[in-house]
C-alpha cells in the first residue's frame, strides 16, 4: 500500500516555497541523534522527526515515506510512515545499494550513459530509415566459427543453440527484400570473460543492401562520433592517462599486412601458415598501438580469417573484411557480405571439418540460411559492433563490469 | 597443473622454476581469433614483475609452497618479525615479501607464512581481522550529499572505505581478501 498524498522527488525541493507541507519517500541512510537523512535516487534531504526520541527508533537503511514542513533547508516535525526496515545491517559493503552509490553514485552515472547510447544508436539508425528488426537468440545453428564456443539451450523438441551473432537471421531477411536492418540483442559466447568480454553481451548489428563495405565504415564512423555528441557534446575524448582522441571521421584505413608492416615489423603472408603466431602478433604488438588519436579500420583481411565475407579481387587473396580499433579495442567487424550459396556451404563444411579435428562441439549446417543464400541475397554489407564497449569508451569505464548491470561473476 | 581458465589474482604458479604470484591478468581475443590470457606475475623471491601472454588452454605448474604456522610478534624497521610457533624460530620479512599482507598484521596474530626450499617468502593473514580506526572524517550532520562511504585510515596504516557512522577509534572487520569492511565490532 502506498500512500495517497502526493510524492515529491527530493531534488524538486530545491525549487519548493518554504513553508509547504511535503512528502518525500526514500531510503534512511543516516541516523543521528536528532534527524534522518533520506535519500531518493534524485538526491538526499536531512528530516527532523516531529518527536525528537523518533530519530533512533528507526532502522538504519529503512525505506520510509516522510512528511512534514519544507523548511527551505530541511524537512520539520517529519513523521515517517509506510516503514519498510531491511532485515541485514545497512550499508552492506558487497550489497546492491553500495555498489551503485559509492564513489559519488559512479555506477548511476555508468548506467545513464549506457541508457543515452542506446537511444543515440537508435535515433541514428531510425533517422536513416532502417528498420528495426529482431531475430531470435535461440537458433538451430549458432555459427561455426572456429573460434566461438556456443552454449546449448538443451534437448527439447529441436536442439537449440544461442546465437554468437545473429547474422544468418538477419541474412535471410535481406534475402525477402528489407534493404536496410538493424538489430540491438544479446549475443552469448562461452568461455569469454575478461576486461572487455563477457559470455553475454550486447551487440548492434546493422545491413545495407546493394551497398559496399565503404558505406558500412562510413556509418561507423558517423555513428560513434554522434552517440560522443550526444553523450559528452563532442566528438574529441579527453580521459585521463590517454592522448585526446579525436572521433569524428574520417577515421584511417590501414591494410592489416600494413598494419604488421609498420607496428611489427614483419610480413604478414610470411606468418599467417602459423595462425597463432599470426594472433599473438596482432594482439601482442599491432592492437595496442592502434586507434590512440584516431580510431583505424583494419582492412583486407587474410581470406581465410572470413567464413561469411567475399573475397576480394586478387592476388593475394584477402577478404573484404574491416575492423575498427579504438585505444587498442576492437570495437567492431564488418563484412562485405558472402552471397554465393555454393561456396558458402563449401566454407561452412570446411569449418565443421577443423572444429571437427579440433574436438570442438560440431554445429549444424543453418539450412534456412543457406537456402536464403540460394534464393538470392541481394550484394550487401554488414557491420557488428560491440555495445559495451562503446559506453566504456564514451564513458572512461576500464572494465566491461563497470557498464553493464550485473556481469557473468556477480550472478 | 592449472590451465588458463584457472588464472586469477594472488595464484600461485612456478614460472621458469620460481615461484611466482598473479597480480594482474587479462582475457584478450584479437579480431575474432585464438583467445589469450595476457598476465603480470611477481616473482615471489626477487620480486620481479614478469610478464607473459598465455595462449587459452596453455597448462601451468603449481608452485607447492609449504606452509607454516606462525605468530607475528611486532615490526624491526622496515621488517616484520614472526615465529615458527613449533621451533619458536624468528623469521623476519620485508614489507614488499608481505604485499598487502602487512596491513592485517595485529600482534600476537596467528598467520600462514610461505615457505619456498624452506626460505620464507610471503604470508597469508587470516580472512577476517580486527583493525582500529585512528583517522576519519567526523559524522555526517547536516551533510545532504548522497555519500554512502567515507575513508577511514586504519592503525595499520591502510586506507578503508566504511560506513558514515563509523568514528574514530571504533574496532572494524576487515576482509583480508579485498581490503573491504565488513562490520563494526562492539566492544
Amino acid at each position: 500500500m502506498i500512500r495517497g498524498a502526493v510524492r515529491l522527488p527530493i531534488a524538486d525541493l530545491a525549487r519548493t516555497e518554504p513553508g509547504l507541507p511535503v512528502t518525500v519517500a526514500g531510503r534512511v541512510t543516516s541516523v543521528v541523534s536528532n534527524e534522518w537523512r533520506i535519500e531518493d535516487v534524485t538526491g538526499a534531504v536531512l528530516a527532523h522527526p516531529e518527536r525528537p526520541e523518533a530519530a533512533s527508533a528507526i532502522a538504519l537503511g529503512a525505506w520510509v515515506f516522510a512528511e512534514g514542513t519544507w523548511t527551505g533547508t530541511v524537512l520539520d516535525e517529519a513523521r515517517l510512515s509506510e516503514v519498510h526496515s531491511p532485515e541485514a545491517p545497512f550499508p552492506r559493503m558487497s550489497g546492491e545499494w553500495v555498489r551503485l552509490h559509492r564513489d559519488g553514485r559512479r555506477r548511476l552515472r555508468m548506467l545513464s550513459t549506457r541508457a543515452a547510447v542506446l537511444r543515440s544508436v537508435r535515433r541514428f539508425f531510425d533517422e536513416r530509415e532502417f528498420l528495426e528488426v529482431e531475430t531470435p537468440l535461440a537458433v538451430p545453428s549458432p555459427g561455426l566459427d572456429l573460434h566461438l564456443d556456443a552454449f546449448s539451450v538443451g534437448h527439447a523438441k529441436t536442439e537449440r543453440w544461442l546465437i554468437t551473432s545473429p547474422e544468418y537471421q538477419m541474412k535471410r531477411l535481406l534475402a525477402g527484400g528489407l534493404e536496410r536492418i538493424y538489430q540491438i540483442c544479446r549475443c552469448f559466447r562461452r568461455g569469454e570473460v575478461g576486461t572487455h568480454h563477457q559470455p553475454e553481451f550486447t551487440m548492434l548489428e546493422w545491413y545495407r543492401a546493394l551497398e559496399d563495405s565503404d558505406a558500412l565504415m562510413r556509418d561507423t564512423e558517423s555513428l560513434v562520433a554522434a552517440a560522443a555528441m550526444d553523450v559528452l557534446g563532442t566528438t574529441c575524448l579527453r580521459t585521463e592517462g590517454h592522448a585526446p582522441l579525436e572521433l569524428g571521421p574520417p577515421w584511417e584505413r590501414l591494410r592489416i599486412d600494413e598494419a604488421f608492416e609498420r607496428y611489427a615489423g614483419v610480413s604478414m603472408d610470411s606468418v599467417l601458415p602459423d595462425e597463432d603466431r599470426f594472433f599473438l602478433i596482432l594482439t601482442e604488438q599491432i592492437e595496442p598501438q592502434l586507434g590512440g588519436t584516431r580510431p583505424v579500420f583494419l582492412t583486407h583481411w587474410p581470406a581465410s580469417m572470413a567464413s561469411l565475407a567475399r573475397v576480394l579481387p586478387g592476388p593475394p587473396p584477402r577478404a573484404d573484411r574491416f575492423e575498427a580499433y579504438v585505444r587498442g579495442v576492437e570495437l567492431c567487424n564488418g563484412f562485405g557480405e558472402l552471397v554465393d550459396a555454393t561456396e558458402q556451404r563449401r566454407r561452412l563444411m570446411a569449418d565443421q571439418q577443423a572444429r571437427q579435428s579440433k574436438n570442438m562441439p560440431v554445429y549444424p549446417l543453418d539450412e534456412r540460411f543457406l537456402s536464403a543464400l540460394e534464393e538470392g541475397v541481394p550484394p550487401s554489407s554488414g557491420n557488428a559492433l560491440g555495445i559495451d564497449r562503446l559506453v566504456m569508451l564514451l564513458s572512461g569505464a576500464t572494465d566491461i563490469d563497470d557498464v553493464v548491470t550485473f556481469s557473468d561473476a556477480r550472478l | 597443473m592449472y590451465d588458463t581458465s584457472d588464472i586469477r589474482k594472488n595464484l600461485k604458479v612456478l614460472l621458469d622454476g620460481q615461484p611466482c604470484v598473479c597480480v594482474d591478468f587479462q582475457f584478450v581475443k584479437p579480431g575474432k581469433g585464438q583467445a589469450f590470457t595476457r598476465t603480470k606475475f611477481r616473482n615471489m623471491i626477487s620480486g620481479n614483475i614478469i610478464e607473459r601472454t598465455f595462449k587459452t588452454g596453455e597448462k601451468l605448474d603449481k608452485a607447492d609452497l609449504e606452509v607454516r604456522q606462525m605468530k607475528y610478534l611486532y615490526p624491526e624497521g622496515d621488517r616484520y618479525v614472526f615465529m615458527d610457533q613449533e621451533s619458536y624460530d624468528q623469521i623476519p620479512l620485508t614489507a614488499d615479501q608481505l604485499g598487502d599482507g602487512r596491513f592485517y598484521l595485529v600482534d600476537e596474530m596467528p598467520v600462514e607464512v610461505l615457505l619456498w626450499n624452506d626460505r620464507p617468502i610471503g604470508v597469508t593473514p587470516p580472512t577476517f581481522v580486527e583493525l582500529r580506526v585512528v583517522e576519519t572524517d567526523p559524522g555526517f550532520k547536516g551533510d545532504t550529499s548522497t555519500n554512502t562511504l567515507k575513508a577511514a585510515k586504519m592503525h595499520t596504516g591502510c586506507t578503508v572505505q566504511v560506513p558514515l557512522f563509523v568514528n574514530e577509534g571504533d574496532l572494524l572487520k576487515i576482509d583480508t581478501r579485498t581490503g573491504e569492511y565488513v562490520e563494526r565490532v562492539r566492544k
